[in-house]
């Protein structure tokens, strides 16, 4: 589980990327530049040397992972995993296209949508009574959420299946995301508390003077403000979502409901020994995260860490 | 002014007390039932269950295999992860490119990445029955003895999860002050030195969030082992949250598989406790104060 910590330095505080330090050379001592450089160096080696030695330790399962969905099943089983191969083919891709993979992808894309709009609204509501209501009470309501940081799901799995088959709705995408959503909660009413408490108290006594209501301050005051938590929140829910497995495993059972994950652990038993068509479908389960990552980097990480970015 | 009511949490907090800690408490109800997991509500059956939890050999060696498996988890992530993060925090262009790459594996489930280890694993095909013979391991069949099963879960676990601390490592380290390592290297400590007296000393806490979602991690994790080895050879790697379900889902004595969770809730919600008391979350005033 994946819990709010130290958020990222604001970009302003940040010293410029270049290399190196902005400080100008003259404004200190000579020799003690020189022994830094120096010393600087002399770390790199063993540095540069571990940090290769991980690259390969990264890098040589993904390489891997790749080259083998682009091989021929009997190439793969005749030559081994690390020859290079002669001739490349798509033909493990279009095998698991032609599965049912989009209807996984449908269902997950629909859960996940489903689970982190839940999320947002239910634990906007949280936050903003937890921040601004000065009861004992709005204090015991956080303190409740937090408890819940830890509670694994394996853990009230049992308990669950017990309530989702006595609501009837096994084996439903609603199965999903209803508990998903609901173990989401206490990272994000930490984040969303987090983002609300940095809004100037002056703000909202401006806001009172023209007399808003509750509802307007939250919509046009509280909401637009907390936007960088939301965000947050927004993209851990929906990474829980769309990687959550045990839920699905549980709670669902036929094609019609079965979401991406499910669908992989599914695909050893109908792609058998075929494994790079089984790693093509890896592949193409990992290819939507990543394309968020090329283009909203920032918004991922901040998400997975589930850290309050403003 | 007026300020809102209690009203704007209701929603969420009914929400959360149907989902998540309803079932908790009702765990501890089934674990007095013998249900079956099918039929109606069930009713009390008496303490049977506990009884045979407290005589059962392989819950015993369940609870072992966690704690093995979390303190593997600890003593290879934390100092990888350590290093990796300080080393990440620099700004050079190198060490940029090559986090970013490192940083890869964070965008797979774990789903994925268990069927990704599962197919490099194979001791016929795999990656390891070419470089296994590197390590001293011949036949590549790492997953066929409970050792080296356990030993592969716990590698796993470390290259799924490293990214992750690394992240929060990098975040930690990139927030002590420049000038801390500025006035050490014009007092001549050199960049071990600096380590050890600033920043692994500065990382405190961050080495405590990140140990604490390590040691929960590790006691959930559970994905991976139905993946790689459901449990075996045998019940070698049959860690505690492996068998609630093995229990509860493939043999259907969900009463005795909620014991099993019982104990899981239990020790769960004291880390939480102790995270809660240790990082301060509760008396948090902005995220920019906190931890």
């Amino acid at each position: 589980m994946k819990t709010a910590t130290r958020p990222e330095p604001r970009p302003e505080q940040r010293p410029r990327p270049t290399e190196p330090r902005p400080r100008a050379p003259q404004a200190r001592n000579d020799r003690g530049l020189r022994g830094r450089l120096r010393s600087v160096r002399k770390w790199n080696v063993p540095a540069g040397v571990a940090s290769l030695v991980w690259l390969v330790i990264v890098g040589l399962p993904l390489y891997v992972l790749v080259l083998t969905t682009l091989r021929d099943r009997d190439a793969y089983f005749d030559e081994g995993s690390l020859a290079l191969p002669g001739d490349l083919t798509l033909d493990n891709y279009r095998k698991v296209l032609e599965s049912d993979f989009f209807t996984y992808l449908l269902n997950t894309a629909i859960v996940t949508v489903a689970t982190a709009a839940i999320v947002i609204v239910l634990s906007v509501g949280v936050g903003y009574t937890v921040v601004r209501t000065l009861s004992r009470t709005s204090q015991r309501i956080f303190q409740f959420f937090l408890l819940g940081l830890a509670i694994p799901a394996q853990a009230v799995i049992i308990p669950i299946y017990l309530l989702i088959t006595q609501m009837n709705l096994y084996d439903s995408l609603l199965a999903i995301i209803l508990p998903t959503a609901a173990f989401c909660l206490p990272v994000c009413v930490l984040i969303l508390a987090g983002t609300m408490r940095d809004i100037e108290e002056e703000m909202y006594e401006s806001m009172a003077l023209e007399g808003a209501s509750q509802t307007r301050v939250l919509l046009q005051l509280v909401i637009p403000l907390s936007r960088g938590g939301i965000s947050t929140v927004g993209v851990y829910s929906a990474l829980q979502a769309w990687n959550n497995f045990l839920f699905p495993l549980i709670l669902t059972q036929s094609r019609e409901s079965r979401v991406l994950t499910l669908g992989l652990y599914d695909y050893v038993g109908q792609f058998r020994v075929d494994i790079p068509a089984l790693l093509a479908a890896v592949v193409l389960s990992i290819v939507p995260i990543f394309v968020v990552y090329l283009f909203a980097r920032r918004q991922l990480v901040n998400g997975l860490m589930g850290a309050g970015g403003r | 002014m007026g300020r809102p009511g209690i009203a704007w949490a209701v929603p969420g907090v009914l929400f959360f007390v149907l989902f998540a800690v309803g079932p908790m408490a009702l765990v501890v109800y089934l674990s007095f039932t013998s249900w079956d997991g099918l039929g109606a509500f069930p009713s009390v059956s008496g303490t049977g269950n506990w009884e045979r939890l407290f005589d059962d050999p392989t819950m015993r060696q369940a609870v072992w295999l966690s704690i093995v498996l979390t303190a593997a988890s600890w003593l290879i992530q934390t100092p990888i992860a350590l290093l990796l993060g300080v080393w990440s925090a620099g700004r050079q262009k190198n060490r940029a490119v090559l986090s970013a790459i490192f940083f890869l594996p964070l965008l797979a489930s774990s789903v994925a990445l268990a069927l990704l280890w599962k197919s490099l694993l194979d001791p016929n095909f795999g990656l390891i029955a070419e470089i296994g013979p590197w390590f001293g391991l011949e036949d590549g069949n790492l997953l066929g003895s409970g050792r080296g099963a356990m030993a592969a879960v716990a590698f796993v676990a470390a290259w799924q999860f490293i990214p992750f601390h690394t992240l929060l490592y990098q975040g930690g380290a990139r927030q002590i002050p420049k000038s801390f390592y500025e006035a050490a290297s014009i007092d001549g400590a050199g960049t071990v030195r600096q380590f050890f007296s600033i920043t692994l000393p500065q990382l405190r806490n961050t080495i405590v969030t990140s140990s604490v979602l390590m040691v929960v991690g590790a006691l959930t994790f559970f994905d991976t082992v139905l993946i790689l080895t459901e449990g075996g050879p045998g019940t070698d790697t049959t860690i505690v949250p492996y068998l609630m379900y093995e229990t509860g889902f493939q043999a259907y004595d969900m009463g005795y598989a909620s014991a099993v969770a019982t104990v899981l809730v239990v020790v769960a919600t004291a880390i939480s406790l102790l995270m809660v008391r240790v990082s301060g979350f509760s008396s948090m005033r902005s995220t920019r104060e906190g931890m």
